[in-house]
């Protein structure tokens, strides 16, 4: 067998000839410019890749990409790719979504998207805030967001998009951030490497309209303390000085330091290859300040596709009954002859 | 059986009573009859006229039959709500409808002889089932005394069966227990209908050996209770008479009877298989379209793709979705489901992409009547989108036309590049006819081209983008303003597509004002040079004249013979059918304009009347039912003649 060696594209090749057309200081624009750089390495040649999007900022982005896509209407956009995967399993498709389109208006299709474990991958950019239609709360923004819309602060709970993406089943659910190019670089990459649906939560920074609200993970000073970035095998460990780690106490998680009494052997060992989701659920909860927010990995497993499904199933037909023959399936039923 | 018991029971009228073994009734010859099975929905009524159309058809009858059932799956027993009925006309002519009258009713309980007895002719014939007509079975049915025993039903000529008797002693040694026992009856009456309209038996017989093949002893039960029906009719002096009706003369080839749901699942695989490409399906069960998804989940072996979606929205998209990757992508659905999907079908009007959507109509508006025919979505069709938003429209005038027209939606959509409707309704839906089965090599050919190359400098047209050479402009039309069909794993054509204006050309987005109303323009226009593809309208009677009825989708069959009817009165009258909506045949104006009068009944309140009058400024009368069911043929003769003769 000859070796060919995998194609490999340049970030220029991957840019499309449409200005970008995002705010300044935009996370979106870091988004975009990392997608590129993990798409040179991935193997998939450009004519293979497709982006689907649904309505906001975020869905953009495909108009900015050298390769095939397609800008869809609000919230629907997983459906449009489930369309694509069924009819050309051949191609890899991504999907950009952001916490309005895809948590709100589309919320259903997302849920039943990941159920399916239709091979797409969904990157859910979450800036807290509806931009495109100028700074009204979206579903995840916290309790109390004052905008436009919630003069007296937001009454509704917040919805924690991993803990969705968990309880649909997932079988690929990861965190990034878009300031942190390296660690958003390599988890699209994973997402890529992934077979079946793979679920991105990306902090997005929107500088116009809820400016700043991440800073807590993001701002040098802070993030050590606020972040935990999760490594598969490893014990959950974070701080300035690495002295924090998290430990379960019963069924609840604690923040203990690591000292004398408590050594890194007592801490939790993150396991994204766990058949159980429940310590993914467990880490989706954690949230500022009681908690760090986990960065990386939260669940990566495997189990069939939809397309594989389908396609089980059409070549144990073919293999049962041999090819259609459209006489037969006319003929499939009483019958009678007018001479 | 015990024709003693029989007597006991009061089933034979005194003046015939006497248990008689004779030789046979007088036969009478007739051209056509109309029958109904009517039932609880448990009583098994769809499928006793489902086999005694099979059989018709068989025996060379032509035929056209209309199931009609309640919305619930299983109303309480007994009553009113839960009548299922199923109607079969078959003749020795050619027919087009399920019949208005019936001549022949049979009614297994007190419920369905109330639902039905308005429909049977004055002299027709009632079979009863007398073993459900006790005191608790009347007062579901809401009736305080039994029709059986005072005037209420003098005149027609009945038939008293203890059918529940008659089966359970039909059944006894084949250990059943009573409730297997009764399901049974609805062969009894079958049987029974056999013989009096001189049906063969053999071809039920082999349907029951294969449906219940892992079970013989209900093949056992279900043959003897047949058989029992039909030597009971055959037996028992109690029959008016037996009926004959000949064969009709029908053009040569090999039939099979269909459904329009049917025709349009088979007329889909058939698209998959001739233009050898990926059909992919997706719907949300909803009535009366699931039957469609149905068959086409079980059509793996011919190259299509189903999915049953979260929703209407997720079905409509997934087509969508894969008629941008290359394949067809086709949904169905009915009216409720037609406006989840309506913004999805806006982006593909806006992305030029190919997509087949079915509306299976029933009676709206909300909820409406899930189980009933109406035509009320031929304007939400048209206009029930934001922006002007054109797509095409097709509309099956029969069962068996629906096959026919799925083909024609898949030509038009992959030709033209756009969404296209099929209107079927809930009547052609669930109704059947015979089907002349088409040899595979007649079936149209639809071709299809992607693109494979750069075309910017192909005899470039417009400005934008044009010229430059080595790109890919996927809004660079062809004469029939139709854009290219590039597909994902093209090298060199990658390009963004999506729902915000584009320019013209290069499909970039654009909110330029010029372009914007240049853009709305052609899309229109596009759906317009449809036009040039599709066959002028028909004419049948004269070409010119006093009165022109004109109709569209599933009422074809009761105006062509209401209009033959009053043909034959010697009336100056002439139809024509409209299968295409939208874009209308060309010489649709011209025909208008030859009658002085314009008649044009629909179930709905008047929508192509509405668009008649819009377009082409003529004086169209509307004939409008919004009840749920379709036309008599004599609603639409009676109209006619108060036209014609001032009635």
């Amino acid at each position: 067998m000859s070796i060919t060696a995998l194609p490999t594209l340049t970030t220029k090749e991957l840019t499309s000839d449409q200005e970008v057309r995002w705010c300044p200081g935009c996370g979106d624009y870091s988004i975009l410019a990392q997608m590129r750089k993990a798409l040179t390495t991935c193997g998939i040649p450009k004519e293979n890749l497709v982006f689907v999007s649904g309505i906001g900022c975020s869905s953009r982005f495909p108009y900015y990409m050298n390769t095939y896509g397609f800008h869809t209407i609000h919230g629907r956009a997983p459906t449009f790719a489930t369309g694509i995967r069924l009819a050309r399993p051949d191609l890899q498709v991504w999907m950009i979504t952001g916490d309005g389109d895809g948590l709100s208006i589309g919320g259903n299709h997302l849920i039943h998207a990941l159920r399916r474990n239709i091979d797409i991958k969904i990157l859910l950019f979450n800036n807290e805030i509806y931009g495109l239609t100028k700074g009204q709360y979206s579903p995840t923004s916290r309790q109390g967001t004052k905008t436009k819309s919630s003069p007296q602060g937001s009454i509704d709970n917040p919805l924690r998009p991993l803990t969705l993406a968990l309880a649909a089943e997932a079988s690929f659910v990861a965190r990034t951030i878009d300031v942190d190019v390296t660690h958003l670089t390599s988890i699209l990459q994973k997402a890529a490497a992934h077979k079946g649906s793979a679920f991105i939560e990306i902090y997005q920074n929107c500088k116009i309209f809820n400016d700043g609200i991440f800073d807590y993970v993001t701002d040098r000073t802070l993030k050590s303390d606020n972040a935990l970035y999760l490594e598969h095998g490893k014990p959950m460990i974070f701080g300035k000085d690495r002295k924090k780690g998290i430990r379960l106490k019963g069924l609840e998680p604690e923040v203990v330091t690591i000292d004398k009494d408590c050594s890194e052997n007592d801490l939790l060992v993150h396991d994204e290859k766990a058949p159980s989701a429940t310590l993914a659920y467990l880490l989706s909860r954690f949230a500022n300040p009681k908690f760090p927010e986990c960065v990386g990995v939260y669940r990566n497993v495997e189990r069939p596709t939809y397309e594989e499904g389908l396609e089980n199933q059409i070549q144990a037909q073919l293999a049962a009954k041999g090819k259609g023959d459209l006489e037969k399936l006319f003929k499939n039923d009483d019958l009678w002859v007018v001479e | 059986m015990s024709i003693a018991e029989v007597n006991e029971k009061g089933t034979i009228p005194p003046e015939t009573a006497g248990p008689k073994v004779k030789n046979r009734e007088p036969i009478e010859e007739v051209e056509s009859i109309t029958i109904r099975f009517a039932g609880d929905s448990g009583d098994g009524m769809q499928l006793a006229g489902t086999q005694f159309t099979n059989v018709s058809a068989i025996l060379g009858n032509d035929i056209a039959t209309f199931p009609d059932f309640p919305a619930e799956i299983r109303a309480p027993a007994g009553t009113l709500a839960g009548v299922s009925g199923f109607q079969v006309h078959f003749s020795s002519t050619d027919i087009h409808t399920p019949g208005d009258r019936l001549n022949a009713l049979v009614a297994m309980n007190p419920a369905a002889l109330k639902t039905n007895i308005k429909d049977l002719n004055k002299d027709g014939i009632l079979i009863v089932n007398v073993d459900s007509f006790g005191t608790s079975d009347l007062f579901k049915a809401n009736y305080k005394t039994s029709p059986l025993e005072d005037d209420s039903l003098k005149g027609y000529r009945i038939v008293r069966v203890p059918i529940n008797k008659l089966t359970r002693e039909a059944v006894t040694e084949c250990k059943l227990t009573p409730r297997e026992a009764d399901r049974c009856k609805n062969f009894f009456a079958l049987g029974l209908v056999y013989w009096m309209f001189e049906r063969p038996m053999e071809p039920t017989i082999k349907w029951i050996k294969e449906k219940f093949a892992k079970n013989a002893q209900y093949v056992e039960a279900n043959v003897r209770t047949l058989k029992a029906g039909y030597n009971y009719g055959e037996t028992v002096e109690i029959m008016p008479v037996q009926y004959r009706v000949a064969k009709a003369k029908i053009s040569p080839g090999t039939y099979r009877k269909i459904t329009g749901n049917e025709a349009l699942a088979l007329g889909l695989v058939a698209i998959s298989q001739t233009m050898n490409k990926t059909l992919v399906f997706s719907g949300y069960p909803i009535t009366p379209a699931s039957p469609i998804l149905e068959q086409l989940s079980d059509m793996k072996r011919f190259g299509i793709k189903t999915l049953q979606a979260e929703d209407e929205i997720a079905a409509v998209g997934v087509a969508i979705g894969a008629s941008f990757a290359g394949a067809l992508g086709v949904t169905a659905t009915s009216g409720p489901g037609i406006c989840l999907k309506s913004e999805a079908i806006g982006l593909a009007v806006m992305t030029e992409l190919p997509l087949v959507v079915i509306d299976v109509q029933r009676g709206g508006p909300s909820t409406g009547l899930p189980t009933k025919t109406e035509q009320a979505d031929l304007l939400q069709a048209m206009f029930g989108r934001n922006g002007e938003c054109p797509a095409a429209i097709v509309a099956p005038q029969s069962p068996a036309d629906c096959f026919d027209m799925a083909f024609e939606a898949a030509r038009i959509a992959t030709e033209f590049m756009l969404p296209v409707f099929v209107l079927s309704d809930g009547y052609i839906a669930n109704g059947a006819e015979p089907w002349r089965i088409p040899k595979i090599e007649n079936l149209p050919k639809i071709k299809i081209t992607h693109a494979t190359q750069p075309n910017s400098n192909n005899g470039a047209t417009h400005e934008n983008g044009a010229g430059e050479p080595g790109k890919y402009l996927p809004y660079l039309r062809n004469e029939k303003l139709v854009r290219p069909w590039a597909i994902p794993g093209t090298p060199g054509l990658e390009h963004r597509i999506g729902g915000i204006e584009k320019q013209d050309g290069t499909g970039n987005v654009n909110y330029d004002p010029l372009n914007h109303e240049h853009m709305v323009k052609t899309r229109a226009q596009k759906v317009a040079n449809i036009a040039d593809t599709i066959p002028p309208l028909a004419v049948s009677g004269p070409d010119k004249g006093e009165l022109l009825v004109i109709g569209w989708g599933g009422t074809y069959g009761s105006i062509l013979t209401a209009v033959q009817r009053a043909q034959r009165k010697g009336l100056s009258v002439a139809t024509t059918h409209l299968r295409y909506l939208n874009p209308m045949p060309k010489n649709t104006e011209a025909v208008l304009k030859n009658y002085k009068k314009v008649l044009v009944p629909e179930l709905n309140s008047g929508q192509l009347c509405w668009l008649l009058r819009a377009k082409f400024l003529v004086d169209a009368i509307g004939l409008n039912k919004i009840q749920g069911r379709p036309f008599l043929v004599s609603e639409i003769e009676a109209e006619i003649e108060r036209l014609l003769l001032n009635k």
